[in-house]
């Protein structure tokens, strides 16, 4: 096959510029940001070209690039995408150039350092959207994990280093799990291979047994990631103590790494295991919705809020993935988008807010729509987005995911879905508190009355994640399609080797 | 037939409203009256909307044009039914009618809210959300199917929320706002799983396929049980919606919203929308669901119809007064009575708008007094807002030559005939008690606000009557509570065209066996819902319910007059006689403090709960097991420096203590070894001596 070079291009491309920017001098703090930025839209550009190129009938893998390097083990570079890692690629390349405008004024110490870990995260994620081999997809797993760790723990909060080590070493754990399995699962006959094409032929084949525990590895290793309950303490740590931009990655991107992870690797590599087990994993998922929504209500900080919501919300994303339907894993792959924009808007939002007061306390605030009509405003967009209104994305995704779910007949229990979406209702409740709390009433805090409201600059970041928020609303079909012939195909080749349960 | 006009004066109808709000909001505040371009946009709306009234009353009656795409569509690879969403919409004569009267209503409150919300701050804003809001209601009114049905059903939502709350700085708007979005997705969320079940079983959302789909005989999982649950859950979302009971306590604390809102939204056409979703889905009820809708309207008009006795705020009891009237329309579908609830929605929603914007311009006129209890003698003053005032109350008690009366006969003869056929006596006596609670409550209103003497003569000073733009709403919708709009005798409800031209009930779809033996079509030939029995029930009806609600009627008058106009009878000291029946209706059956107490305190302690849990337990595990690890490094560390370590550094020590030992008999003298070396030699001679 014809190699293609455009994914090496724009892995490349973040970290070639990564440390071109080292070679800049760190008093030229604006010339920093701005050769950032530049690269990150050239990211975003030479993501565009794939969009462009990508054809969305086919079932395989576009854009391969394959290059042998470890001969004897069957180790490649190789790297190729479907319509959902392509989504998800964009999203990364969407939402680094303008998570990297807003530090241009939050983060004023070390800028070239930061310039440099957060180009070097959005080449690990990119890698790990695109890697087709089980070895370069572990590597680059990891290695993403280095740039987030000082992110959190060089400009984060007050207790950013006990945030920063949690969040390392939690999911470090998980991997290790992982990387267990892969070595076990590329030792399985015939031969050893890390190609996860030629894998797909091998998992579905390893017994029983040893087939679930090597689906549990790769799980909790995802799972991890998530979060799943009751894996997610790492994530309010985090979230509380990362900057701005960190906290956006985190909840736009990283979290997706861990779903994306059980699209790509647990469902087809360990088909039976997965359907055994989706009901176990599902009851999870569903206590993680409602127990995630419950506990952002009683939040006393807006970035604890937004992260318990995460939880609750990345819920909906794994009961779609275990629903098996069509409808469901669309929903899924719709709403790990969706949670990008909304929970990234309002991560913008609260650090935009926080620069100018240095408080997150809900009750700090109160009666800022007279004071910041725009700023609330847009807050207002994005919670609903976030709460699931009709005619914005979150919608889209939670529809899919609940019909999905209800005609499962993997789960095969209505009652999956009518807890579910219960979450739905608890997530109105607590954005529509936060912000009730937050914008509405009088202005009661003095020191409210003289901040300013959003910028040109703090506008163009967040217009952006409206218009999609509201295209995905209105629209969704032009983002569906991308991944429509790839879901069907990897339920296909799920149901090929479980029969008995997908009748 | 697809008239294509038709389609697109509905497409002009629907979207010019949003152009309206859009215009508002990318005018970013620069133009200042940005509010007259908006209204225009709703007059070319309206006279849209005139358009398919006449086309489809005069024109074509009984055509249905629908025009439909296709949304969300999976090449579906796995065997199961392919996913094919398609949004529409479809018109007809219901569609016609509620769409012209939810523009009729919605200019007119414009025209009323410039004078009402003059000098408002954000006074442009407030007719971007009304634009808002009649494009989500024009959005339900003409929907050809559940999902965007749906999808606008939370629109108007939004919309309902951004109005009640549109003067947030006061906490009481701001709490009323979240109220009302929260209690209403209550009952989304059962509308959502009603939606889901039909959707999965008949792979659509469309109405007419899921009938179709119906009468062939499917049901969801097989069971008539099923299809029964599907029409409840359905039918909660209009339990939301149409502020029905349980779920109809966040109407009243809507009030908080501007006056004009609260006739547009909160009495004439949202609250219609939770009737107006059970008339489309009228056809799927099982005779269980049935009698659920009408015990539920029932027990909705009773409730709130005994609470809207003792309040004292203006808007309060009108609110009350609107939860019973929707009560009635909930009942009447129960009953089967579908076009007279199709015909009371209209009614009412012209003289509760009235009502609404009468208040209104008591409010304005008496500069924001809204407890009735300082009001009195305002007829004097404002003549014309009187008047009106008192053809609505009149409309709305069902007095004859009003509208009220012809539509609200119908229903009460519709329970009436109900609870001969089935036994269902609660119904009917539910419904003619309401009668004579509404009257009351009516003209309590009525005498106490505009009759009798001021109570605050400084307010009562300066009360002016309300301007044109004010007064004309108020006659127009006067004018529409008269009988001759709706039929020509002004004493028989069956020949109003409504019931008689204009609305054509449907055949019910359900199995004959989960429906009324009475409402079964095979029994007429198909031709229409009801046989001859059920006919014949209802024709008997009308009489003794005439009779009987005239009778109430009057009685309920004579006794307003002897408490409030003559005072024979003195209301505090029947007050003071009853405290606990008077604290249970002025207390509203104490439903909100039930619900704040245990429903929103025991949700918030048991999130509370699990945040500890989260913090504590869960996140105390993590935070164990890193100190666990910490220990054991400890304690290997420990064991490194004492053991391990230890071992070495004895060896070291030994080779150490035998050097330093041994070393001292390296003196390099030679003497001392000579005899050393004689010693040993010694030694080994002994040793090895033969």
């Amino acid at each position: 096959m014809e190699n293609n070079l455009l994914l090496t291009i724009l892995l490349l491309t973040p970290i070639i510029g990564s440390i071109l920017v080292l070679f800049l001098k760190e008093e030229q703090k604006n010339v920093i940001r701005v050769t950032g930025l530049f690269i990150s839209v050239i990211a975003l550009i030479v993501s565009l070209f794939i969009l462009g190129d990508f054809d969305s009938s086919r079932s395989d893998f576009q854009f391969i690039h394959k290059i042998l390097w470890v001969k004897s083990l069957d180790i490649s570079y190789h790297v190729g995408i479907d319509g959902i890692s392509l989504l998800l690629l964009l999203l990364t390349t969407f939402l680094t150039p303008l998570t990297l405008i807003s530090t241009w004024k939050s983060i004023t110490k070390n800028v070239k350092l930061f310039t440099f870990f957060m180009l070097m995260l959005e080449a690990g994620m990119i890698g790990v959207f695109i890697s087709l081999d089980l070895f370069l997809f572990y590597v680059l797993w990891e290695a993403m994990l280095i740039p987030m760790y000082f992110i959190i723990g060089v400009w984060g909060g007050e207790q950013r280093i006990y945030a920063s080590v949690k969040f390392f070493i939690f999911t470090m754990a998980g991997s290790l799990l992982m990387l267990i399995a892969i070595i076990w699962l590329a030792m399985s006959p015939p031969t050893f291979t890390t190609d996860l094409i030629k894998l797909y032929g091998v998992g579905p084949f390893v017994k029983g047994d040893i087939q679930m525990w090597m689906f549990l590895a790769f799980f909790i290793s995802f799972a991890i990631k998530v979060p799943l309950f009751p894996l997610h303490t790492w994530l309010p740590d985090a979230h509380v103590q990362a900057p701005t931009a960190g906290s956006v990655i985190l909840a736009g991107v990283l979290l997706k790494m861990g779903t994306f992870g059980l699209i790509r690797f647990c469902l087809p590599l360990f088909p039976q295991s997965a359907v055994i087990a989706a009901p176990y994993i599902s009851v999870l998922a569903v206590i993680g919705i409602i127990y995630g929504a419950l506990v952002a209500m009683v939040q006393k900080d807006v970035k604890k809020l937004v992260a318990y919501s995460s939880v609750s919300h990345l819920g909906f994303v794994v009961l779609g993935i275990f629903a098996f339907t069509q409808e469901a894993l669309q929903g899924a792959i719709i709403q790990m988008i969706n949670h990008g924009i909304s929970t990234g808007a309002l991560f913008l939002l609260v650090g935009m807010i926080y620069d100018r007061t240095h408080s997150r306390e809900i009750s700090f605030y109160g009666g800022i729509a007279k004071t910041l009509p725009v700023f609330s405003t847009a807050l207002l967009l994005a919670s609903l987005s976030s709460v699931g209104l009709p005619g914005l994305n979150g919608f889209i995704g939670e529809f899919l995911i609940l019909t999905g779910s209800f005609k499962s007949l993997v789960l095969n229990n209505w009652w999956y879905t009518i807890f579910a979406a219960t979450g739905v209702i608890f997530a109105a409740v607590y954005l529509l508190w936060m912000y009730q709390r937050v914008a509405f009433g009088k202005v009661t805090n003095d020191k409210l009355l003289a901040i300013p409201d959003l910028n040109s600059r703090e506008l163009f970041i967040l217009l952006p994640l409206l218009v999609f928020a509201v295209w995905i609303g209105i629209y969704p079909g032009s983002f569906l399609e991308l991944t429509d012939v790839n879901s069907a195909s990897i339920l296909g080749h799920v149901k090929e080797f479980t029969f008995n349960f997908l009748q | 037939m697809n008239d294509p006009l038709i389609l697109y004066a509905s497409l002009i109808t629907l979207f010019l409203p949003v152009a309206g709000f859009a215009l508002v909001t990318f005018s970013l505040g620069r133009i200042k009256k940005v509010f007259i371009g908006e209204i225009s946009l709703m007059a070319v709306s309206l006279l849209s909307s005139v358009y398919i009234l006449i086309d489809k009353l005069f024109l074509h009656p009984g055509v249905t044009s629908v025009f439909e795409f296709s949304w969300i569509s999976f090449a579906t690879g796995t065997g199961n039914q392919p996913i094919n969403v398609k949004l529409g919409i479809s018109v007809d004569s219901v569609t016609a009618i509620l769409m012209f009267a939810v523009m009729l209503i919605s200019f007119l409150v414009h025209l009323f809210s410039v004078e009402y919300m003059h000098g408002d701050k954000r006074f442009n804003r407030y007719f971007g959300y009304l634009g808002l809001f009649t494009f989500s209601m024009l959005g339900i009114v003409l929907t050809h199917n559940l999902l965007m049905m749906y999808i606008f059903w939370e629109l108007v939502g939004l919309s309902s929320y951004l109005l009640i709350g549109f003067w947030f700085e006061k906490d009481s708007a701001a709490d009323a706002a979240k109220k009302a979005f929260l209690v209403n997705r209550i009952g989304d969320i059962g509308m959502f799983l009603g939606i889901l079940i039909l959707f999965i079983t008949y792979g659509t959302f469309t109405f007419s396929e899921i009938f179709a789909g119906i009468g062939s005989g499917k049901l969801p999982f097989d069971s008539e049980g099923w299809l029964t649950a599907a029409g409840i859950l359905v039918f909660l979302g209009a339990v939301g919606k149409s502020a029905q009971f349980p779920l109809h306590v966040w109407l009243p604390d809507a009030m908080e919203g501007p006056t004009p809102v609260s006739a547009l939204i909160h009495a004439a056409t949202m609250v219609a929308a939770g009737v107006y979703l059970v008339i489309r889905i009228f056809v799927m009820l099982t005779a269980d669901a049935m009698v659920f809708i009408a015990v539920i309207g029932a027990l909705t008009a009773f409730i709130s119809a005994t609470i809207a006795l003792t309040q004292n705020d203006i808007k309060k009891v009108l609110a009350y007064s609107t939860i019973s009237q929707l009560g009635y329309m909930v009942m009447s579908l129960g009953v089967g009575a579908y076009a007279f609830a199709f015909f009371h929605l209209i009614t009412h929603a012209f003289f509760k708008a009235g009502l609404f914007l009468g208040s209104g311009s008591v409010i304005h006129a008496m500069h924001h007094e809204q407890d009735i209890r300082n009001m009195g003698g305002l007829r004097k003053k404002m003549p014309v807002t009187y008047f009106s005032f008192l053809a609505y109350t009149l409309a709305i008690c069902g007095i004859p030559l009003t509208s009220g009366f012809l539509s609200k006969d119908g229903i009460l003869a519709g329970t009436y005939s109900f609870g001969l056929l089935t036994g269902h006596w609660l119904i009917p006596i539910l419904g003619f008690s309401v009668v004579l609670l509404t009257a009351f409550y009516m003209f309590r209103l009525l005498f106490k606000t505009f009759h009798g003497k001021p109570a605050d003569l400084h307010k009562y000073e300066h009360a002016h009557e309300s301007p044109f733009l004010m007064a004309m709403p108020l006659v127009v919708l006067a004018v529409l509570s008269v009988f001759f709009w709706y039929g020509l005798n002004p004493a028989s409800p069956d020949s109003a065209w409504f019931v008689s031209k204009w609305i054509d009930v449907p055949a019910k779809v359900v199995p004959e066996s989960s429906n009324f033996s009475f409402m079964n079509t095979t029994a007429t030939g198909g031709e229409s819902l009801y046989n001859a029995e059920y006919t014949e029930a209802q024709h008997h009806a009308h009489f003794p319910t005439m009779i009987m609600s005239l009778l109430f009627d009057i009685i309920a008058i004579g006794l307003a007059l002897l408490f409030y106009i003559y005072f024979k009878l003195n209301s505090r000291k029947l007050a003071a006689a009853l405290p606990a029946v008077y604290n249970f209706s002025l207390r509203k059956w104490y439903f909100d403090e039930f619900y704040n107490g245990v429903i929103v305190k025991g949700t918030l302690l048991f999130s509370s709960v699990l945040y500890a849990f989260d913090k504590y337990i869960i996140d105390g595990i993590v935070n164990f097991s890193a100190y666990l690890t910490k220990l054991i490094s400890r304690v290997s560390s420990a064991f490194d420096i004492i053991f391990v370590d230890g071992l070495v550094n004895f060896t070291a020590y030994i080779n150490g203590f035998a050097g330093k030992h041994l070393r001292r008999i390296q003196t390099g003298k030679v003497q001392t070894y000579l005899v050393l070396v004689l010693f040993a030699l010694l030694t080994l001679i002994i040793l090895f001596k033969p």
